[in-house]
């Protein structure tokens, strides 16, 4: 399917906002204006940003500790997302969760998950929701190269294979469970092998080309709606940050000449020199989005230091439905 | 009314209910009965034996609208979901500011005294207790049975149903027509004057047991039983206390770190009730030890009912007031 210039321009702001958001967030951390842990998803924006484009707002994802990637691309309001690292009353959690917690479930966001693994099950029942409601809706569940070693891959892939669950597994593999490369945790490199035995399709894909990821999605996404079943998509990635960060940048532990052939490969570089050799977006205009960008997030740093901290008396509020 | 047993009355719970709304689907390994038969493959669903992703399919179900009844079979199994209990349900609703609620009930049976040996005879509720965020049913009759299951399935937050083993078979009245138990209610299983003993699930038919025996010697025993362990009923549990003045607390659990040893010290904080206490509180449990098979060890690690009457004396020689 061909894009035209205003998905491609949507898809562009989007991979940039994830990436300045990102950018922010380490700065903000580095200042001691948040709190907690922080792990950036920048150089993998092309996958949430790709895999999104095909969702509706009635389409539900479930992501990650790494997710701040997937709510903007699932359509979170970026000053909600600032007031909850922040940890503020206006902060999508009211500041109970944080970046590890944040969840928009009006935009069909199930929440990041501080446990690798933890969403793939949360996810399939998602998914179940939708095929007893019978509209049409998927689930799309990101998780890591991590999370394949996990019994609840397994037990997800399982179930989904054999009730056909409306729900695509993205795999953004970024070649390393936390600090470990991915050969040392799998015996194959290939985690879309897994699909075969769950007898659904896998595909391995490049992870940074984001309109591969969109082809690639929208085939799996339609696949599920049709009520065909699952799908496992391998996106091959890499983060160009740490795995997490709390008060210090940790130390780079990867190779510099790694690092620097995976940024040469860098998704946002490779969207706007597709779509300015097509003449889709002028110079200009992809300088503007950048600008509006820049813009956005002040306004929500400016919203996020406006809003007031929780009361501890509210510690309780929100423990049970009434 | 009708005489039915337990688990007879646990499966009226969920047949009504899911009569009652179409949101309800059930999910486990197997089911006694047919009920697909009634409610078709669609809301009745037979899983492959992965606990915890039915564990979380029923938490992610219930955030998107449904009312998911996942059955674990023995709480034994359960543990192999403990990420999905401890790390997602007893925290997705806090954790993201309370912007959906999760409607799912975990339903398990619980306790020993039934051959099944350690992996299988398990009383872990105070572990789900400590979690803050589930809430937690413990029924020691037919009737409680029925009414805290359906009422556990109409609630909007995770709720785990403990369902007694050694309970299973017993008999009991049920109420006819749409019968609910409140939760955080306890109850007041035998009025006395004498002695409170606080009894969980099995041990309340124990705790009833002793309390007639009891009766022929002159001695008036109150019996409690909670029901509910979260959201915990503590005022009638003080009231009863405060009127009796000595209180054993029974249950099969070991005593460390559990629901009696949290039921003792919710008494024994209220000033109230500390000052109309005139022994020690008594806590009978299981020695802690992993359940043996062989009858006469098992019998030795689970509370006996001389042990219950053993411990209500010992309350009892204390002097009548304190000496202040």
């Amino acid at each position: 399917m061909t894009l035209d210039k205003p998905q491609i321009a949507a898809m562009l702001r989007s991979m940039v906002l994830i990436r300045e958001f990102d950018e922010l967030a380490i700065q903000l951390r580095v200042a001691g204006k948040i709190y907690g842990a922080v792990h950036p998803y920048v150089g993998q924006e092309a996958v949430a940003v790709g895999v999104c484009a095909n969702l509706t707002p009635q389409d539900r994802v479930t992501s990650t500790h790494r997710g701040h990637g997937h709510c903007i691309a699932k359509g979170a309001d970026i000053r909600r997302m600032m007031a909850e690292l922040f940890g503020r009353v206006d902060g999508y959690c009211k500041g109970k969760g944080g970046s590890m917690h944040i969840a928009d479930f009006a935009v069909g966001m199930l929440g990041a998950n501080g446990i690798v693994g933890g969403g793939l099950p949360i996810a399939c029942g998602a998914a179940l929701a939708a095929q007893i409601d019978g509209r049409g809706d998927v689930t799309v569940c990101f998780f890591g190269d991590g999370a394949a070693a996990e019994g609840e891959f397994h037990e997800a892939l399982n179930i989904a294979g054999v009730w056909k669950l409306p729900i695509v597994f993205v795999c953004e593999n970024n070649q390393y469970a936390a600090n470990n490369a991915v050969a040392v945790q799998h015996p194959r490199v290939d985690i879309a092998a897994h699909a075969a035995v769950y007898a659904m399709p896998g595909l391995v894909i490049d992870g940074n080309d984001v309109l591969e990821v969109h082809a690639s999605a929208g085939e799996a996404v339609a696949r599920a709606r049709r009520g065909e079943g699952p799908s496992l998509l391998e996106c091959k990635t890499y983060r160009w940050h740490f795995h997490a960060m709390r008060a210090a940048i940790p130390p780079e532990t990867r190779p510099a000449d790694e690092i620097a052939s995976w940024k040469a490969r860098d998704p946002i570089a490779r969207l706007e020199q597709h779509a300015l050799s097509r003449g889709l977006l002028s110079a200009a205009e992809v300088g503007a989005i950048q600008e509006r960008v820049r813009g956005d997030l002040n306004e929500a740093v400016a919203f996020a230091e406006q809003s007031p901290f929780p009361d501890p008396k509210d510690l309780l509020v929100d423990m049970f439905a009434r | 009314m009708r005489e039915i047993t337990f688990q007879r009355a646990l499966e009226e719970a969920v047949a009504e209910e899911m009569r009652r709304d179409p949101k309800v689907i059930t999910m486990a390994t197997d089911f006694t009965g047919d009920p697909i038969k009634e409610f078709g493959p669609t809301r009745v669903r037979f899983t492959p034996i992965s606990e915890a992703v039915l564990t979380g399919m029923g938490l992610g179900a219930a955030g998107c609208g449904l009312r998911p009844i996942v059955n674990w079979r023995m709480v034994t199994f359960s543990f192999v979901a403990m990420d999905q209990i401890v790390n997602q349900a007893s925290k997705i609703r806090y954790m993201f500011g309370g912007q959906a609620n999760f409607p799912v009930t975990y339903r398990c049976t619980t306790g020993g005294g039934i051959g099944l040996a350690a992996q299988h005879s398990q009383s872990p509720y105070s572990m789900w207790m400590h979690l803050a965020g589930l809430k937690i049913i413990l029924p020691s009759t037919p009737a409680d049975a029925k009414g805290l299951l359906k009422s556990g399935i109409r609630d909007d937050n995770p709720v785990v149903s403990f369902e007694c083993s050694r309970l299973a078979t017993a008999t009991g009245p049920v109420p006819d027509g749409d019968h609910l138990v409140p939760l955080g209610v306890a109850d007041v299983k035998r009025p006395g004057t004498d002695v409170t003993i606080v009894g969980l699930a099995y041990y309340v038919s124990e705790a009833l047991g002793v309390a007639e025996e009891l009766a022929a010697e002159g001695i008036s025993v109150e019996v409690v039983d909670p029901r509910t362990l979260v959201p915990l009923d503590v005022e009638t549990l003080r009231a009863s206390v405060r009127k009796t003045g000595r209180v054993v607390i029974v249950d099969e659990a070991p005593p460390t770190c559990s629901a009696a040893s949290e039921i003792a010290s919710l008494l024994v904080e209220d000033s109230e009730t500390f000052r109309a206490l005139r022994a020690p509180v008594r806590r009978v449990c299981a020695v802690p030890v992993p359940v043996p098979y062989s009858p006469p060890l098992e019998q030795a690690a689970l509370p006996r009912r001389d042990d219950i009457k053993a411990a209500v004396y010992e309350v009892l020689k204390e002097p009548a007031r304190r000496s202040d």
